[in-house]
């Protein structure tokens, strides 16, 4: 497929490994931001085409990862209301709240259905007047504009019947989160492209200065990561702290001017939990109050804002770039993707996933 | 969550600024996508797609440097 084949020609991939094997001089610690982005680098192997001094840790953009137990819970909760079809996106489906996943809901009979776009479930209401329509809305910058276009359909056409449930999150406060504690190892960053294709990167100039610390717009293919790291790494070398732009085939700095226009007409900016990490101010969306009506926390209720329980998963850790997954006792053997403990071992993008699938030592072959 | 796909406009139908969309080839699959959010978008163009939307329009010049950056930055090395 044109713009993806040639963004993964092996020879140059080589010879980006070799460009960074000359360019660095000294250990660094580097982030990856997006749980895509940590897919495609375990699964090319790019991490094991670094000079060994030159650490990758994963993130925490995995929506499904830091989606809260508690929203989980409610949306269980309100998927197992009468009359109600709840769609979802197929990652979340599985993510264990405190009480089961939205699958197991579907099990006990909930009518769960997972979606592509947020318009199928718009859809769905569409076609079945008489039935609530609920779309639990999760993801990033990339996804908050299909779920305000949805939203302004609905609203325009008065789709009564449908609503969502919002749990949008933004990077920018997750990477100051990061930035902040006193344990943070991450020296450069690798910003989420598709995020930024969205919101544009001049969000992050004040953090680059204020931290210090490059953050380079990286996007998903093997030769995008490279550049990337390449571009990380020669800005660290050189002693510099400077927003990059490689992506520069889809981003620009301002970013998409009309999703976010719509997107500040339907949002508004809330404090946002997220799984491993706490609170963090400003860094989720709610549904503006001239939607409240699409709201469906505030239709169905189901609020719950009992605590995250302690669990001896590790993920929080893994996703403050503080522990790798295969420094957790449980990986591979009581966790896996089909027990998993926490959301990192449940999507696709989360590390943990990425490294059960693809990283797992060899079998040890017993001869008695 | 945030993977999105590269794919070309084959037609556009609509001009409603909520629910313009166009068939939008990603190699052999053909998928009708929300044109929205890519107002200048045209027959031809690759766009970038993600959940049912085309968020950005592929520069085409750009993705061209992008391939070319490491082999200038070999010829400044040896320079």
């Amino acid at each position: 497929m044109k713009y993806v084949d040639e963004f993964r020609d092996a020879a140059l991939a080589r010879r980006y490994g070799e460009a960074i094997a000359r360019i660095t001089t000294r250990p660094w610690t580097l982030m990856e931001i997006c749980g895509g982005q940590t897919h495609s680098i375990v699964r090319h192997g790019i991490d094991r085409m670094l000079p060994s001094g030159v650490t990758l840790m994963h993130g925490p953009g995995c929506p499904v990862c830091v989606t809260p137990a508690e929203s989980i819970d409610r949306a269980v909760a309100i998927a197992s209301e009468p009359g109600v079809i709840f769609c979802s996106f197929g990652d979340m489906l599985r993510v264990p709240g405190h009480d089961g996943s939205l699958l197991a809901a579907r099990a006990r009979g909930a009518d769960v259905r997972m979606v592509y776009s947020p318009l199928d479930a718009l859809k769905i209401a569409r076609e079945t007047p008489d039935r609530q329509v609920v779309f639990f809305a999760i993801g990033f910058e990339t996804t908050a504009p299909a779920t305000a276009m949805t939203v302004a359909q609905a609203a325009r056409d008065g789709v009564d019947n449908f609503s969502l449930l919002v749990s949008h999150v933004l990077v920018p406060p997750a990477i100051e989160a990061l930035l902040s504690a006193p344990d943070n190892p991450v020296q450069g960053f690798l910003a989420a492209g598709h995020v930024c294709t969205i919101m544009g990167y001049w969000q992050y100039e004040p953090i680059a200065e204020r931290y210090r610390v490059p953050i380079v717009v990286t996007g998903f293919e093997p030769i995008d990561l490279l550049q990337g790291l390449y571009t990380c790494i020669r800005q660290l070398e050189d002693g510099r702290a400077e927003v990059e732009n490689p992506y520069s085939r889809l981003v620009r700095r301002e970013g998409n001017r009309t999703a976010q226009d719509l997107m500040r007409r339907v949002f508004a900016v809330r404090t946002q939990r997220w799984r491993g990490m706490g609170e963090i101010a400003a860094s989720g969306l709610e549904l503006a109050a001239e939607y409240a009506n699409h709201d469906a926390g505030k239709r169905f209720g189901h609020a719950n804002d009992a605590p995250e329980r302690p669990t001896e998963c590790l993920s929080g850790d893994v996703l403050r770039g503080v522990r790798k997954p295969i420094e957790c006792p449980a990986f591979g053997t009581r966790c896996t993707p089909d027990r998993p403990f926490g959301a990192t071992m449940v999507s696709s993008e989360g590390a943990c996933a990425a490294y059960y699938r693809y990283r797992r030592p060899e079998p040890i072959e017993v001869t008695a | 969550m945030c993977l999105a796909i590269p794919g070309q406009i084959l037609s556009i139908e609509g001009d409603d600024e909520l629910t313009r969309r166009g068939r939008v080839a990603f190699g052999g699959i053909v998928k009708l996508v929300n044109l929205a959010y890519a107002p200048e978008a045209a027959i031809g163009d690759y766009v970038l797609v993600h959940a049912g939307f085309a968020i950005a329009i592929v520069d085409a010049e750009e993705a061209v440097r992008t391939l070319e950056y490491l082999t200038q930055m070999e010829a400044a090395e040896l320079s």
